[in-house]
């Protein structure tokens, strides 16, 4: 793969300000740089999942201004300006968010591709909807794509969270 | 890995700063909304342009509003906010019910109805939708504002009648009147995908007649999206099952499908004629003018 960062600066740039996790970070970057891109080889944080590029398996999924959006189909410089939140913020002071204790309780990943997107939809739905049936979980994450566990056990996992409590809503937000 | 070529990004404060920055940067400039049809295709090579003005800091494109008869929606309203607005359900269920099945709820929150109507992509649910509801779009470019109707607003696939130099402000649809619903039939391969065929049928009833119809066509080539034969033969008629039966023959005559990975052409042009008679008994069954479904 082609390290993005160090490419020559003569092509277009773009320089980008915004909040990740609750902390302003500014960096000049490409000005086609893709938020996913950004977040994980220009401030490192590769807890969120880059996976079919194309705006359909949900692994690239954070936060915009408390939106779930699939970070590959977002230029960096569009999220100037914005918050992001990622998968590195849910776990709070208290120790792991619900929804990471849930996926936990009830073996809600195998291999973990799809988890960061799945955590992150998963908690936005308990912030609008503390309480989802069976049928709301299923429609918040038909975004995001699972190939290990047949979907059965996210939802359950949703589910524990749900009935857990919510969260402080993680550490920064 | 799939990233587009290089490109100038620039922010645009307001709609007379977009044009400007259009004009300052030349054909090659495109406008970005949310991005979700724009970047797939830049990544793939099939769009390449110079410079992106993103619209997205543009205040007050963002409303849904209803007066004089008529519902205004702003071009950055994205697919979520059109799928919870209540003042739409209420008088445009089609709408909702389409944005029930465009894309998946994440996709919703970035894709805008300005850019799904630009886009003019032959599957487009809102294309379909909004043409079917006799919708125009309002815009601002160089030579001033002008409305342009939706059935009018595509010159091909992917492709618009609007100047280089002009944008989408607004979409304004009518509110129907008399006894009126309306109803979307989607069939798509599995949750989130483009449809296969879809038909969205809009009805107004009065004196025991159906006095307005609209009937949108999405993914299956009929011109500008519209069954426009079907509509005329609807006009004046009462409703019956007899009638419902035509109607969606003639939508499906409509039709020029291609065949691809979602079916057969033949198949489609079938489906063409079953969603839309779905989709109109339901219509005309909520607006009062079926008393029996079931009998139908
Ligand atoms: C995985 C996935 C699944 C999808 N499934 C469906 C589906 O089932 N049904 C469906 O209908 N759609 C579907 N879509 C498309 C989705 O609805 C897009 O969001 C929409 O087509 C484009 O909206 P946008 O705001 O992202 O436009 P952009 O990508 O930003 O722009 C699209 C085009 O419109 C132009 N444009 C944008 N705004 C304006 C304006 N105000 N004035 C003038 N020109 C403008 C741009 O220059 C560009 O040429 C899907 C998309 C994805 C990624
Ligand atoms: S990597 Fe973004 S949706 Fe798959
Ligand atoms: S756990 Fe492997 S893709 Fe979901």
């Amino acid at each position: 793969m082609t390290d993005l960062a160090e490419t020559p600066v003569s092509l277009p740039t773009t320089e980008v300000s915004l909040t990740i996790n609750g902390e302003a970070v500014t960096r000049t970057v490409e000005s086609r740089t893709l938020l996913i891109h950004f977040i994980r080889d220009h401030l490192d944080l590769t807890g969120t999942h880059w996976g079919c590029d194309t705006s359909n398996c949900g692994a690239c999924v954070v936060w915009v201004d408390k939106k779930p959006v699939k970070s590959c189909t977002m230029l960096a410089a569009m999220a100037g300006g914005h918050e992001v939140r990622t998968v590195e913020d849910l776990e709070g002071a208290d120790g792991l968010d619900p929804v990471q204790e849930g996926f936990m309780q009830c073996h809600g990943l195998q291999c973990g591709f799809c988890t960061p997107g799945m955590l992150m939809v998963g908690r936005a739905l308990l912030d609008e909807n503390p309480n989802p049936s069976e049928d709301e979980i299923r429609e918040a994450i038909s975004g995001n794509l699972c190939r290990c566990t047949g979907y059965e056990n996210i939802i359950r996992s949703v589910r524990w969270a749900a009935e857990a409590g919510t969260s402080e809503n993680g550490a920064s937000q | 890995m799939q990233v587009p070529a290089p490109f100038v990004y620039e922010r645009a404060t307001s709609v007379q700063d977009a044009l400007a920055l259009l004009a300052k940067h030349g054909p090659d400039a495109r406008l970005v909304a949310g991005g979700h049809s724009l970047l797939p295709m830049m990544k793939l090579r099939f769009a390449d342009p110079a410079a992106l003005i993103d619209i997205n800091s543009i205040d007050g494109l963002d409303q849904i509003s209803v007066a004089d008869g008529i519902m205004t929606i702003g071009a950055m309203v994205t697919h979520a906010q059109l799928l919870a607005s209540d003042v739409v359900a209420q008088h445009f269920p089609m709408l909702t019910e389409a944005e029930r099945v465009i894309a998946d709820p994440v996709v919703r929150n970035k894709g805008t109805v300005g850019g799904s109507l630009c886009q003019a992509d032959p599957a487009e649910d809102l294309s379909a939708a909004l043409g079917a509801l006799r919708a125009s779009v309002t815009t601002i470019g160089s030579g001033g504002s002008r409305s342009i109707p939706v059935r009018e607003l595509h010159d091909g696939p992917y492709q618009t009648v609007l100047d280089e130099n002009e944008m989408v402000t607004e979409v304004t649809v009518p509110l129907p009147s008399g006894s009126s619903s309306s109803a979307y039939e989607k069939l798509e391969r599995r949750v989130g995908d483009w449809a296969i065929a879809a038909s969205g049928v809009s009805v107004s009833v009065a004196d025991g007649v159906i006095s307005e119809i609209g009937i949108g066509l999405a993914a299956v080539e009929a011109p500008n999206m519209v069954a426009a034969d079907a509509e005329d033969a609807a006009r004046g008629q009462v409703p019956s099952a007899e009638l419902i039966e035509r109607i969606g023959e003639l939508a499906a005559e409509a039709t020029d499908p291609n065949t691809d990975q979602r079916g057969p052409a033949d198949y489609k042009r079938h489906l063409a004629g079953e969603l839309t008679k779905r989709a109109l008994r339901r219509a005309l069954t909520n607006a009062g003018a079926l008393t029996n479904e079931g009998a139908l």
